[in-house]
């Protein structure tokens, strides 16, 4: 057994150990973390079939934004993840039974899934030999610019509908005057009262 | 290539352009200030790029390798989205003002939603289609919940929401099926595999579930349910919106996907979408009966005109996407007359969608009143008005491709249908007397109102405007 059959059982042992994990803690933190074990692990799986860029992508992305976010949301807020729990324990011997349904329909209908003829012609032509990284940005900002930018513009929409939805001008606050502060003029900002010992003001 | 490419896209990027720039102008003068300046500005800009679709006489291309398609199709597609939207967008501008929801952001998400419906009418990949879908509909579900202080208005974006992406999951799983089993998301390529009748179960799995989803656009039963609540949540110029542009977007690439990427197996999709017709128009006409709310009313009547339009799709024929055509373009004018009566609406200043407050309505506005009847009339397909002939054409295609018991059924439906419009013109004409609705002094609404209903007295004599010349050009465009 070569070291990349080894690195192979290695990652995809833990990638399902951290993905039961995930499903079976009892602590939703530990959940998190454990998710992120298996992200971890999906790069490493990558990493072996020679795309580096996704599995770089996946663990800034997954890893580095999203699970971190998860865990902030998962100890921020009040969640009761046990009643949840029970809730889904009611439901699963219904959730089982329709998984298995299609999952006979599924190798019912088996014998006759076959490609349509000829696909081997319309898939997208074998990338060229340079690295991973320039082949893909060759093709997302040259083949497929158009739907690039679209993607972009749902972003933008993203962003000013999270800004619509939420966003409160508040007039009771006080805010903070940079000009004002600055032009402030130290001699008249303070006035110096000489108390005599035993008077008042 | 990139310059030719850019060519055809050049009305999308245009209105994106817009959008961004007045989005940054608006932020630094003054925000909400300009809002009304915004609505009419983005109006403006709606009508100036419909007369430049509607003038161009481009010859039909594809380009950025097929995944984007400029048609007679597409363009009449978008010269009815952008009509609509632009008169839309003012129609609702005094509503807007009254309750709080002017603000410079509405009329450039419709902008930008309009960009997306824009993309839908020209997709030519599955990846165009679910990108231009996503972009209208994610503007589409901030603006159901404008009216973030109101608990119906945040319900009902919320809802849209959350069936809006159980919809897109639908969708992409079936374009997932479709591009594993014909090894491209390409209309052309899938086309190609599809060629001589031969499906695949899985192609045939993929299709059933990209029109599953597609049916949720267009709210066509059984994948109506959304439609009730929001239409009735969402502020009233939003529903207008929902009911007009985005409908004839959703059919327009409805079309494009059966007929562009399954035109080979028209067999294997025709019944399914033969099914969504009858469900729907049968689903409209019952349920709209026992409402009591116009907002409600307006969502199953919608949900029964798009049964009809989806029974010209049945067809299969260039003559039944002709028909479809048609029947949209004048769905989308009756009901922006319609909103724009619903937008006058108001008792106290308060805007109320009661069907019981239009007793006796005619003896107040016999002007207006006897517009809605019109409009009423024309919707529920009696015969001297526009919106018969949009019936007539649809049903006569579906008796030209030998589904002469999907047209009985239309006739039917349409039957059941017309006893809630009928039911209006008698409430406002025959109704008990009661507290009178206010004297709306917008005017706009009262000339959209007259002009709507005129269009669909006089269509009639003037042979419709000759939109059935420009269906048929679009519809040859696409079921080629």
């Amino acid at each position: 057994m070569g070291i990349a059959e080894l690195a192979f059982y290695a990652f995809s042992m833990s990638t399902l150990i951290g993905g039961i994990f995930t499903v079976v803690s009892r602590n939703p933190v530990h959940s998190v973390l454990w998710l992120i074990l298996a992200f971890l692990s999906a790069a490493g799986l990558f990493v072996l079939l020679g795309a580096e860029f996704v599995a770089m992508l996946l663990i800034i992305v997954y890893v580095g934004a999203v699970a971190v976010l998860f865990l902030f949301v998962v100890m921020m807020l009040d969640v009761d993840f046990a009643e949840l729990k029970a809730e889904m324990a009611k439901y699963l011997p219904l959730g089982l039974l329709i998984g298995v349904i299609v999952l006979m329909q599924l190798m019912f209908a088996f014998g006759v899934w076959d490609y349509s003829t000829g696909y081997e012609g319309r898939l997208a032509a074998e990338i060229g030999t340079g690295t991973n990284t320039a082949e893909l940005g060759a093709i997302i900002y040259d083949d497929y610019i158009l739907i690039f930018q679209l993607s972009g513009l749902i972003l933008l929409v993203a962003m000013i509908g999270a800004i619509v939805l939420t966003l409160r001008h508040r007039v009771d606050i006080k805010r903070q005057d940079v000009v004002a502060q600055m032009m402030r003029d130290p001699a008249k900002a303070m006035e110096l009262k000489d108390v005599k010992p035993g008077q008042g003001l | 290539m990139i310059a030719s490419d850019f060519s055809t896209v050049l009305p999308e990027v245009f209105l994106s352009l817009y959008a961004m720039l007045a989005l940054v102008v608006f932020v630094y003068s003054g925000k909400d200030k300009h809002a009304a300046l915004s609505i009419w500005l983005t109006s403006g800009v709606f009508l100036l790029l419909a007369a430049i679709i509607g003038l161009s006489s481009a010859p039909d291309t594809t380009s950025f390798n097929g995944m984007f398609v400029d048609d007679n199709f597409a363009r009449f597609a978008k010269v009815v989205i952008l009509l609509s939207a632009a008169t839309v967008l003012v129609m609702g501008q005094d509503y807007a003002a009254k309750h709080d929801m002017l603000k410079f952001e509405y009329p450039l998400l419709v902008a930008l939603s309009v960009v997306g419906m824009m993309v839908m009418v020209s997709a030519g990949s599955l990846l165009t289609l679910y990108m231009g879908l996503e972009l209208q509909s994610l503007a589409l579900y901030v603006i159901a919940a404008f009216r973030r202080d109101s608990a119906k208005s945040t319900e009902a974006g919320l809802k849209y929401f959350v069936l809006g992406a159980l919809s897109s999951g639908l969708l992409l799983y079936g374009a997932s099926l479709v591009y594993g089993f014909a090894g491209t998301v390409e209309f052309a390529g899938i086309m190609q595999a599809t060629q001589g009748g031969d499906l695949s179960m899985g192609l045939l799995l993929g299709l059933v579930f990209v029109i599953s989803g597609m049916a949720f656009k267009v709210s066509a039963a059984p994948f109506h349910m959304w439609a009730p609540d929001v239409y009735e949540g969402a502020p009233t110029p939003v529903t207008a919106f929902f009911a007009t542009a985005p409908k004839m977007a959703a059919m327009g690439l409805f079309a494009r996907v059966v007929h562009d990427a399954f035109g080979g197996v028209i067999g294997e999709w025709q019944q399914v979408v033969a099914v969504l017709s009858v469900v729907s128009m049968f689903l409209g006409a019952v349920a709209a009966i026992g409402q009591g709310d116009i907002k409600r009313l307006m969502a199953y009547s919608s949900i029964a005109h798009m049964g009809f339009a989806l029974m010209g799709l049945a067809s299969g024929t260039a003559f039944g996407v002709q028909a479809m055509m048609v029947y949209m373009a004048i769905y989308v004018t009756m009901n922006i007359g319609m909103f724009a009566f619903i937008l006058t609406m108001e008792r106290d200043g308060r805007p109320v969608s009661d069907i019981a407050s239009l007793h006796m309505y005619s003896q107040k506005e016999p002007l207006k009143a006897l517009c809605v009847a019109a409009l009423m009339f024309s919707m529920a397909g009696v015969p001297p008005l526009v919106g018969f002939f949009g019936k007539f054409y649809v049903l006569r295609a579906a008796y030209e491709a030998n589904m002469a018991w999907l047209a009985v059924a239309g006739v039917v439906a349409s039957v059941i249908g017309a006893f809630y419009y009928i039911r209006i013109v008698y409430f406002m004409y025959f109704g008990e007397a009661g507290e009178p609705l206010d004297a709306n002094p917008v005017h706009r609404l009262h000339i959209i109102l007259v002009i709507s209903a005129a269009l669909m007295i006089a269509g009639t004599f003037f042979s419709l405007f000759g939109i059935e010349t420009l269906a048929q050009i679009a519809a040859d465009s696409l079921a080629n």
